[in-house]
């Protein structure tokens, strides 16, 4: 294990632990500049850090800190998953923080307003009272610098450098408050006796509920990344590498390009790479959403993050660390979480200048109440101003957003849908159009012999055996698809000699001491076979969109072989789906008009068209947005780019992690339609998800803080309570992200249709 | 009485001309030490200057527990980061063409600017 942990470069990074001053930086470099062979030793005082160069082992660089008085250790890499554990351990320690201030403020002040409220009364009239009140507003003070002292700190640090936040309104407001009571405790003569009323309990529990409200949204906010953190424990932390022959369990970090890796049953693969020996299933649908296990062999491609099934496999890594496809699509979610689709931007352009807004329209309260209000005036502006200051909440508005995109693009990824940006999202949600394409999207993309109708005394794997060899030559696509199929079966290969293709037409070979010919109708009647018996049959297929091959052994006709691109099952199933959310669905293809007509005919597409260039798929989407319509391209992400970059919304579909995930706006992973549906499906529930949100903190903001100013005073005597004001701020973002998590019990339509 | 609501109209003044009028200074950015720190509802600095088509790294210090602060986005480029508490993150730049560029936490309270010249 050390051997495997010596930096074999030059260069050793550490972390210096006890170096409380910048003066440290020139002892710790000292220090590690004496040992020899050393040529050079920087610190980075900010993040602790030592960069060292020189050909000298980590160990007595270690030492040489731990001599100078501090501790030092070898700093590596962060993985995902211990980053992520380091925050949520921050993050529950916040979380106590926020507690244990919330507690303490609302243990003091909820006394004090039950006396408000039933015993006694908060006004200062006589001596007593107002050396009682003083004892009172002290400790309030008190409460406000233990439990509060974030928001005072921050409000005047961000004032200072001409900027306003949460803070800035909770200081105001609970300042305000307390320094007009300290005012009636002090000096109660020089405002008139009705004013006299202390307002202590107010700013003790407005600091206590916001805490409150804080650490409850914190503890919310950690479930919005639930997704992500189910992809990052994919992650493994070992792996079992061949070195010198030997199998040798080594932390996942360690592992290098070319590394030989055992996998046993059970296990999880913990970098990408190539089979080279072995097969198995492997359950691929933490990461594709596929709920079918896939067979690898030799040569396919495993995923880090998949769970070996049944076989035992040894594979060459082939990408580690940040390159594998896990990594990448961890890294694409949690960018794509912080993206915003345009429905937040008006927000995002009131949260800008909400603060300022709000402490101007505190003072315009406050004039008002001071120039138009009944007595005692006084009383009333401060609590009308400090109520307001506390009620406005530019979380609601600034958190609406954000949250719904975090669990809503962490949903999608769960199941095997990757969005990449706001955009993507909020488009997706208002598709009119989607535009497939045929081969690879509705269809597998790998045509098969669907059928083998037998004609004379050969076998059904005889036929498929030495078709198959005499295929073995070519290179054609349907010599493909006879050899794909060939290897399904497991049929062994003969030897050919004398191969000979006859363009548009046939092969022909010579396998086991047998002549074979293979091909269309032309190609017999040239080579005098007879199969005028069977050209019915053969026309039969030609209108299912398969493609009829004849097949002679020595001279007479044996079998006929279907050639055809199979329809991937739950095709059907998700076009009707869309047709069902009035989406218009529409296929292009390259093939032939036959083929294409079949297809769409069995697929009931409202329009195909065939024949199409790749470059033709980008004008026919042009002329679709021509029409006003909100079009998505669903194609491969290969040969389909130019459609897709130009479409609204471009959708690659692939099977299992080899997607072009770069090349599209949402990736389909799962490689069927019915993901296509899920994908819309979830972009739609975000989006009223985010509407809801705004809706819900525009409603707040602008009921709550005409309401604190007191405009219902006048006609119905209503006046809102500091400490109802900041309750209400409490909740209003909690709720945005509670309702943001609702979406995490978003549950895929088609594909539990489907199974 | 009018003393007061003069006292008043100068304070709402005040409010626009510091958190709206007011134009911080701009800090050059040419060392990829140099740390923006994240604490009480601040990027300090603020406002960075960049040199023209030269890929950067900007190093976060986060202070600030509050969840608010873990994130910054810069819109226009499509880039986001997480900030560890307590650590120095790095967020890549690309080279940029000249322009005024916003980075932001999520809800838009932390502010900054980057101006590319």
């Amino acid at each position: 294990m050390d051997k495997l942990k010596q930096n074999p470069d030059k260069r050793h990074q550490l972390i210096i632990e006890g170096a409380g001053c910048a003066s440290c930086v020139g002892k710790i470099e000292g220090a590690l500049n004496r040992v020899p062979l050393v040529n050079s030793a920087v610190m980075n005082f900010v993040d602790r850090s030592v960069t060292v160069e020189g050909e000298v082992c980590v160990d007595s660089l270690i030492q040489a800190v731990e001599q100078a008085g501090y501790h030092a250790k070898v700093a590596k890499g962060q993985s995902i998953q211990e980053s992520q554990d380091e925050k949520e351990q921050a993050d529950a320690q916040y979380y106590k923080k926020l507690m244990a201030h919330s507690y303490f403020a609302l243990a003091l002040g909820l006394p004090l307003m039950f006396y408000g409220l039933f015993i006694g009364d908060m006004r200062v009239s006589s001596l007593t009272q107002q050396f009682a009140w003083l004892v009172v507003g002290l400790v309030t003070l008190g409460v406000m610098l233990v439990s509060g002292k974030h928001f005072y700190t921050g409000a005047f640090r961000s004032f200072k450098n001409h900027s306003a936040n949460m803070d800035t309104l909770i200081a105001l407001g609970t300042g305000t408050a307390w320094l007009y009571s300290m005012v009636v405790v002090l000096a109660p003569n020089i405002l008139p006796e009705m004013a006299r009323h202390v307002y202590f309990e107010a700013s003790m529990m407005i600091i206590g509920l916001i805490n409150l409200g804080l650490a409850l949204e914190l503890r919310a906010r950690g479930k919005t990344s639930a997704a992500v953190k189910r992809l990052i424990g994919l992650e493994a932390k070992t792996a079992n590498v061949m070195r010198d022959g030997r199998e040798v369990k080594v932390d996942i970090a360690h592992v290098q390009l070319g590394d030989l890796i055992k996998i046993r049953p059970g296990e999880k693969i913990p970098v990408d790479g190539i089979i080279v020996e072995g097969y198995s299933s492997l359950d691929e649908s933490m990461l594709t959403g596929e709920p079918m296990p896939v067979s690898k062999a030799t040569n396919d491609e495993v995923a880090a993050g998949t769970l070996n099934i049944s076989g035992s496999l040894v594979f060459k890594a082939t990408r580690i660390g940040k390159d594998t496809a896990l990594a990448q699509i961890i890294h694409l979610v949690k960018q794509a979480q912080n993206a915003k689709p345009a429905i937040g931007r008006l927000a995002d352009v009131i949260a800008v200048y909400f603060v300022p807004s709000v402490m101007i329209l505190a003072v315009i309260t406050a004039l008002v109440w001071l120039n138009f209000g009944p007595d005692p005036v006084v009383a009333f502006a401060i609590a009308s101003a400090s109520t307001l200051l506390i009620i406005a909440c530019p979380c609601a508005l600034g958190l609406a957003t954000p949250m719904s995109v975090m669990v809503g693009v962490g949903k999608a990824a769960e199941m095997g849908v990757l969005i990449r940006n706001g955009e993507a999202l909020q488009t997706a949600s208002k598709l009119s159009v989607v535009v497939l394409d045929k081969t690879g999207t509705i269809t597998q993309g790998k045509p098969l012999v669907t059928d083998i109708d037998l004609l004379g005394e050969h076998s059904k794997l005889q036929v498929l055996s030495l078709a198959a060899s005499l295929e073995s030559g070519s290179e054609h696509p349907l010599a493909m698809a006879i050899l794909n199929s060939g290897a399904e079966a497991s049929v062994s290969l003969s030897p050919l000699s004398g191969f000979n293709a006859i363009s548009g037409m046939g092969v022909e070979g010579e396998v086991d001491g047998l002549v074979l010919l293979l091909g269309n109708q032309r190609f017999m009647a040239e080579k005098s076979v007879d199969i005028d018996a069977h050209v019915a049959l053969a026309q039969g297929y030609a209108e299912q969109a398969k493609t009829p091959l004849y097949f002679a052994i020595a001279g007479k006709l044996a079998a006929i072989l279907a050639i055809s691109d199979p329809i991937k099952a739950d095709s059907l199933a998700a076009i009707q789906a869309l047709q069902a959310r009035n989406i218009k669905v529409v296929m292009l293809t390259g093939d032939n008009r036959v083929t294409a007509a079949a297809v769409a005919k069995a697929m009931a597409v409202d329009e195909f068209i065939a024949e199409v260039l790749p470059a033709d798929k980008a004008d026919k989407i042009k002329q679709l947005q021509a029409k006003n319509e909100v079009v998505a391209m669903v194609g491969d992400g290969i040969n389909d780019a130019p459609a897709l970059a130009l479409a609204n919304v471009g959708f690659a579909i692939g099977t299992g992690t080899d997607v072009a995930i770069e090349s599209s706006d949402i990736t389909l992973m799962r490689g069927s339609l019915s993901s296509l549906v899920d994908a819309i499906d979830i972009s739609q529930a975000t989006i009223k998800n985010i509407k809801q949100n705004l809706f819900g903190a525009f409603i707040y903001n602008t009921i709550g803080i005409p309401l604190a100013a007191g405009v219902l005073y006048p006609f119905l005597g209503i006046l809102l309570s500091p400490v109802i004001a900041g309750a209400a701020m409490a909740l209003s973002s909690l709720t945005v992200v509670t309702n943001a998590n609702r979406l995490r019990f978003f549950k895929g339509s088609a594909a539990g249709e489907k199974l | 009485m009018i003393l007061i609501n003069l006292i008043g109209l100068a304070l709402i003044v005040f409010i626009v001309w510091w958190f709206w009028i007011y134009q911080e200074k701009t800090v050059e950015f040419d060392d990829e030490n140099q740390v923006i720190k994240v604490a009480s509802g601040i990027y300090s600095p603020a406002r960075l200057t960049l040199k023209a088509d030269q890929a950067v790294k900007l190093s976060f210090l986060r202070e600030d527990e509050s969840a608010c602060s873990e994130s910054v986005l810069i819109p226009a480029l499509g880039i986001s980061g997480e900030l560890a508490l307590g650590k120095v993150s790095q967020i890549s730049l690309p080279p940029l063409p000249k322009g005024e560029y916003a980075f932001h936490c999520q809800m838009q309270m932390y502010r900054g600017l980057i101006l590319v010249e």
